[in-house]
């Protein structure tokens, strides 16, 4: 189990580095390799990858870097993710990147991309906007439309167009890696002794952070290491976490709930797992991957779809993983999520399900209030159910 | 005989206090009848379409910042608060939950309950406002999807990016159609609908001659006090003649003021622009800090996106009333809504030239991330690409709690100070 153990310590290396090595590393293998960056929460990946770019997702600088330029950039009350993403960018990190593209996700993220337009007047800046209304019979129609211009858009930057069947092929390639992932949460949900939620989570975000045939190779091997890992499982209690689906917690704070508790299910990274089954390969790839957003895919607070009731879809998760509780979170300044948050919290008390309530923000770095919190939650449920 | 000039001036205060006063004479008189009534937003109100099928138009943005003008916001904010919404999120937001849970009793009447909601995505949180009501009320919500700015792809209005925009629009228009006539058991009268188009026509031109009129020197209105009106019931009367009659009163006096010499502010000194919002809690208090030094704000950016989207050359296309609304709201979000608000320094830039401005006020409130988040940045890039000075201060639309009346008349001064200092050097 040495290897497993290996496995995640270089996972968590990967993700708490801000010099992004295995974007550079990329870089060196591919000499003249163009990077596109996106912005929580889904981007398509598989249009970059068919253009024969290498796709990052940008999900903020969590505590790793101490965010200076992008303060005198950025109004006060904005969310931690936007400036960390920012600085990363200003510092010079991000200096690789050809594209950057920020969805539609919230009235933050869309500001911040006129700045990232104003601040590097090189790079290629848009914003991509997903449907709002994601039940109207013309979404997918439009949608499709919108992919097609950032590929356009790709293929002016890369030289070179994007044929149907290269797109089939990264589409493909995609597929693999969201199954692996569902494997994953599957095991999650079945024997969460066997990975802890800090490593499941590792397992997710790496994927934004290098390329996907890499990490898919890499996740079969965890998924064939995992069942003989020598973890007996304990009594703790079964949580959803909800409220990661842009900025993340801290690993730590992963670590000090799943001290007390099993995350059997969470919205963390959710865009890596949006599409919830395969990207169908036949027929026209473009239409498959705006029907595949819209109709094939979970949810978030940042998307308005009301065939996808939030608080429903959150019971339904708790039911399906077989939660006894959820932990409802936010992040600091984060509106969509702060008012989510409410509906969540009242749908759960309806329902009769415990939930602890909490906000948090990426660069957080003490946790023993939270530690304490949650310890007690726990307890109190494991006494309530006992 | 033309209007005698005792009865030009004032005559617009007048008529815009008995306009709103009838709105809300009219919203009271529905929450006591049931007329339907649609809950709608300043940015992509629909208000054309929705006047069709005769539904009252409540705009909570607008009952929320009357709340705070009548000084009350505070207690509103905090019932919002105890039922659980965190102090972060917006206070527009937080003041409306505050009236919905007092039954829609309101400083100036009542608001009736909606029968539909109708929001566009240029504030993302307009729709998770919307589906407060969603929760509190189970009435229809529909999210009229205005895609927004993406640079040149938008510029090029012959493109594939605003063709295929435009039909999204109208598709989804189609469908809110169908949705209006099953709730109110009207058919959709294309006719009418065109009659609403033509009285927004005559608005958007009058609306732009009006903002025009303060390239005078002196400025003969200023655009955080009465401009704001002037949005109010833009947005109120958006496609009704009394909304074209009151721009026209409007357009009159502004001229009868340039010709008497007459200056928003006695003693004009300093020619100012407000890139995002006023502070409605401390309405009064906001202007007089910049008044008091001779400053007049000539334009702002609040005037174009919450303007109606009403940009040069807005005009409907008659002839094909419903294709050419879903194009007008397309090119709104474009420029009026998503241009103005995220990437407003070109629009900055003619208007600084034509408006003939000194410096620039950036207002971050902590309500509104759309309209906030980047200001600090564009304030930098004026100066340093254009050498305008801008002056960024922070506070609330509606949160009196935010307020820090030091802190705020100390920048204020010491940005005139140094604006008097630099208008100096270029002269």
């Amino acid at each position: 189990m040495e290897e497993l153990e290996r496995i995640f310590d270089d996972l968590r290396a990967l993700v708490e580095d801000p010099s992004f090595p295995a974007v550079r590393r990329w870089l060196e293998q591919n000499p003249g390799g163009k990077v596109v960056g996106s912005f929580q929460v889904f981007f398509p990946e598989e249009i970059a990858h068919a253009a024969g770019m290498l796709p990052l997702k940008i999900a903020g600088a969590g505590g790793t870097i101490q965010v200076r330029q992008a303060d005198a950039r950025i109004a006060a009350f904005v969310c931690s993710i936007v400036r960390s993403s920012l600085e990363l960018a200003l510092s010079g990190r991000l200096d690789f990147l050809s594209v950057m593209v920020v969805p539609n996700i919230c009235d933050a993220a869309r500001n911040a991309c006129g700045v990232w337009v104003r601040s590097f007047p090189h790079m290629r800046v848009e914003t991509l906007y997903h449907p709002h209304n994601a039940a109207s019979a013309h979404a997918v129609d439009y949608l499709t439309g919108e992919y097609r211009r950032i590929g356009r858009i790709l293929e002016e930057i890369g030289g070179r167009p994007i044929t149907d069947e290269a797109l089939r092929g990264s589409i493909a390639l995609f597929n693999e890696n969201r199954r692996l992932l569902r494997e994953v949460y599957r095991i999650k949900r079945e024997t969460p002794w066997l990975l802890t939620a800090v490593e499941s989570y590792l397992l997710v975000r790496s994927a934004g952070l290098m390329p996907r045939e890499e990490h898919n190779a890499l996740l079969r091997r965890v998924l064939e290491l995992l069942p003989q890992r020598p973890v007996k499982k304990q009594d703790r209690i079964r949580v959803v976490f909800e409220g990661g689906f842009c900025e993340q917690p801290a690993l730590d704070m992963l670590a000090v709930i799943q001290n007390a508790c099993y995350i059997v299910d969470d919205d963390l990274m959710i865009g890596l797992r949006w599409i919830t089954e395969d990207v169908p390969l036949e027929g026209d790839p473009w239409r498959n991957l705006a029907d595949s957003y819209v109709n094939r895919s979970t949810y978030s607070p940042v998307q308005r779809d009301p065939r996808k009731p939030k608080a429903e879809m959150l019971l339904r998760r708790i039911r399906e993983s077989g939660a006894e509780a959820a932990i409802v979170a936010a992040a600091k300044m984060c509106e969509p999520g702060l008012e989510e948050q409410v509906h969540y919290s009242r749908a759960l008390e309806a329902a009769g399900i415990p939930h602890l309530v909490m906000e948090f923000e990426e660069s957080m770095t003490v946790f023993e209030q939270v530690g304490m919190e949650v310890e007690t939650f726990a307890e109190s449920l494991l006494f309530q159910f006992a | 005989m033309g209007t005698p000039t005792e009865e030009i001036l004032g005559a617009t205060r007048r008529e815009g206090k008995r306009l709103m006063d009838l709105w809300w004479q009219e919203m009271t008189e529905a929450a006591q009848t049931g007329r339907p009534t649609a809950y709608v937003f300043a940015m992509g109100s629909m208000a054309e379409l929705l006047r069709t099928f005769g539904f009252v138009l409540n705009f909570p943005e607008i009952t929320s910042l009357q709340i705070a003008v009548r000084g009350q916001s505070q207690a509103y904010i905090q019932a919002a608060e105890d039922y659980g919404f965190s102090p972060d999120v917006c206070g527009y937001v937080k003041a409306d939950v505050g009236l919905q849970l007092r039954q829609g009793e309101h400083p100036y009447g009542k608001v009736p309950r909606p029968s539909l909601v109708v929001t566009s995505n240029v504030c993302n949180t307009y729709i998770k406002w919307s589906e407060i009501w969603e929760h509190l009320y189970g009435c229809p919500v529909f999210v009229v999807d205005l895609p927004g700015w993406r640079g040149r792809d938008s510029a090029d209005l012959d493109g594939e990016t605003f063709r295929n925009d435009a039909r999204y629009v109208l598709g989804q228009l189609q469908e809110l159609i169908g949705l209006c006539e099953r709730i109110t058991g009207k058919r959709f009268d294309l006719d009418r609908f065109r009659e609403h188009l033509a009285e927004a026509n005559r608005m958007a031109e009058l609306y732009q001659a009006v903002c025009e009129t303060n390239r005078h020197v002196p400025a003969p209105f200023n655009a955080v006090v009465e401009g704001v009106t002037y949005q109010g019931i833009a947005h109120l009367y958006r496609g009704s003649p009394e909304g074209s009659r009151y721009f026209q009163q409007v357009l009159q006096e502004m001229q009868e003021r340039i010709r008497l010499g007459m200056a928003a502010v006695p003693d004009e000194r300093f020619r100012l622009v407000l890139v995002g919002t006023t502070c409605y809690s401390h309405f009064r208090r906001f202007v007089e800090l910049f008044a008091s030094w001779g400053g007049v704000f000539v334009h702002s950016t609040y005037m174009i996106f919450a303007g109606g989207g009403f940009v040069p050359g807005f005009a409907y296309d008659l002839s094909r009333p419903l294709e050419s609304f879903a194009e007008r709201m397309v090119t709104a979000a474009y420029w009026g809504y998503t241009g103005s608000m995220f990437y407003q320094q070109d629009w900055l830039d003619e208007v600084v030239q034509r408006w003939h401005v000194d410096g620039i006020c950036f207002h971050g409130v902590k309500s509104c991330r759309t309209v906030s988040t980047g200001l600090p940045d564009v304030r930098e890039w004026m100066r340093v690409q254009r050498n305008v000075p801008g002056l960024f201060i922070q506070s609330d639309l509606v949160d009196p709690r935010l307020w820090s009346d030091a802190q705020v008349k100390n920048r204020v001064d010491a940005f005139f100070e140094a604006l008097a200092a630099h208008k100096a050097a270029r002269r």
